[in-house]
């Protein structure tokens, strides 16, 4: 599952342009992740305060 | 609710085309999904003088600072100058974009075009598969607006180029992971725009230093995505924080990722047009994205109006615009892409010898293209894969 810090995420929508399936999306200051998700973990990388990680 | 042209994303590229839209007389919506434009900055604000002013006059407020030219600095430390005339375009004045985006904005507005904040688009409207409007979110209520041509100027995220079969999805390796600081620090050099190479202060990137005037800067840096862990940028930050601006006191925290993709293969569907950040037209090699993204909106605003008028909305009626971007903007950044793909693969070695050959040269009078062909001249070997650029 992706995980969301929302004490770390500065709403900065980076990962939401690298996302391939689009399921990100970024309602101001809140990121939310949708059922579209498939745990590949590339949003994690870019993320520049490391907010996202995925968990088994 | 019917218009002619909506514009999603109240940055400068939006801005500028609900502008040009509205002031030849087009019914625009410009909508934000945030409740401040402008605010939360993502961005080092330094853009050229003279390119800014051939598009908007700029108010004194829009302004942090001014700068006399950029100092760039080897990874061992050396450093070379280039006057604000001579360094290109990247230069020239430090914005306070909270104020400037909230000032073009207020152009639209002046102009006629209806703003409304707090609006997230949704979704595409479609009849027969053809754009035709969005769905959005406003104040946590829905809203459907109707219109012939819509305007992705989504900034970084481009949704509504993916909404209209536009693949944008940006490739790790074609976008910086960028972390900055507002510093305080009495050594801050508030005339130059500083910046910073090397593989261990910010891999395939580079760390920067944009003062705002008495003694504050903007302090960052960007690496590139496929060389970024979870965290990286801002871990990095730290480190560079450390040791180049020790007593530097964080007054605010910027975090961002820039696109530097190069050209797109399309910005353009049936009614849909795609400007600035959406459209990947950030400068790869700098990643200053604000003056294209102006330029792309004026362009996609001028052929909205004329598409309008002629009634041809489906993406050959939008090819003058897909035409004139690729002529302008396209052209700068096919460049700025070969010089990055060369630059990110030099070690901190090759760039070490770069700089040091130019020590007894005089390059303080040179513009951008000189100095590459004396740098040419004295490292042909390292050089060898730009030698076209540089003829
Ligand atoms: C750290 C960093 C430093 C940078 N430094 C510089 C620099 O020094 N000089 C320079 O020229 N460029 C710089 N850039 C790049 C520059 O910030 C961008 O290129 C520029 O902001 C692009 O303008 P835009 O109008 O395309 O998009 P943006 O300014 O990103 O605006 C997009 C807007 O769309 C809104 N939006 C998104 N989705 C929706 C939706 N669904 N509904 C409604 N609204 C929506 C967003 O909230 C946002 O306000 C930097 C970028 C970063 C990350
Ligand atoms: S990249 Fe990180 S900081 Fe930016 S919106 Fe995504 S989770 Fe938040
Ligand atoms: S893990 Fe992959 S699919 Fe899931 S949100 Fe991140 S980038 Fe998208």
């Amino acid at each position: 599952m992706l995980t969301v810090n929302r004490y770390k995420c500065c709403y900065c929508g980076a990962c939401v342009g690298v996302c391939p399936t689009c399921a990100l999306e970024l309602v101001e200051t809140w990121l939310e992740v949708s059922a579209d998700c498939k745990e590949c973990g590339i949003c994690t990388k870019i993320c520049p305060v490391g907010a996202l990680e995925v968990k088994a | 609710m019917k218009c002619d042209v909506i514009i999603v994303g109240a940055g400068p590229g939006g801005s500028m085309a609900a502008k040009t839209a509205a002031e030849a007389g087009l019914d625009v919506v410009l909508l934000e999904k945030r409740q401040e434009i402008g605010d939360p900055v993502r961005c080092a604000e330094g853009v050229g003088k003279r390119a800014l002013c051939q598009m908007v006059k700029p108010e004194p407020e829009w302004i942090a600072s001014e700068v006399k030219g950029a100092r760039i600095y080897s990874p061992d430390g050396r450093s070379i100058v280039m006057s604000e005339d001579k360094s290109g375009s990247e230069v020239g004045y430090v914005l306070e974009r909270k104020v400037f985006d909230r000032g073009l904005a207020m152009l639209a507005a002046r102009a006629g075009a209806k703003v409304m904040v707090k609006t997230r688009a949704l979704g595409l409207l479609k009849k027969e598969g053809v754009p035709c409007g969005i769905t959005a979110m406003r104040i946590g209520e829905p809203l459907r607006i109707e219109a012939p041509i819509i305007i992705g100027a989504d900034g970084v995220e481009s949704k509504v180029g993916r909404w209209a079969g536009i693949d944008t999805t940006l490739k790790l390796k074609d976008i910086e992971s960028c972390a900055q600081f507002l510093v305080y620090d009495p050594c801050i050099d508030d005339e130059y725009t500083e910046f910073y190479l090397g593989n261990s202060i910010a891999p395939s990137g580079y760390a920067w230093s944009f003062p705002k005037g008495e003694k504050l800067a903007n302090v960052g840096l960007g690496i590139q995505g496929s060389r970024s862990r979870p965290g990286e940028a801002t871990r990095l930050l730290h480190e560079f924080m450390k040791s180049h601006f020790p007593n530097g006191k964080v007054v605010e925290m910027v975090v961002g990722g820039d696109p530097c993709a190069g050209i797109i293969e399309s910005a353009t569907a049936d009614g849909v047009m795609l400007v600035g950040d959406a459209a990947r037209q950030t400068d790869p090699l700098t990643g200053g994205g604000i003056l294209n993204a102006m330029e792309a909106g004026i362009i996609a605003g001028e052929v909205a109006v004329k598409a309008i008028t002629s009634g041809k909305v489906s993406r050959a009626g939008l090819k003058e615009y897909e035409d004139r971007w690729r002529e302008s903007i396209g052209r700068h950044l096919a460049r700025s892409l070969e010089f990055k793909e060369f630059f990110v693969k030099l070690t901190d070695k090759d760039l070490n010898l770069l700089f040091g050959s130019l020590a007894k040269e005089d390059i303080s009078k040179m513009d951008l293209p000189s100095m590459l062909r004396v740098l040419f001249k004295l490292n042909p070997k390292l050089l060898w894969d730009l030698r076209h650029l540089v003829v």
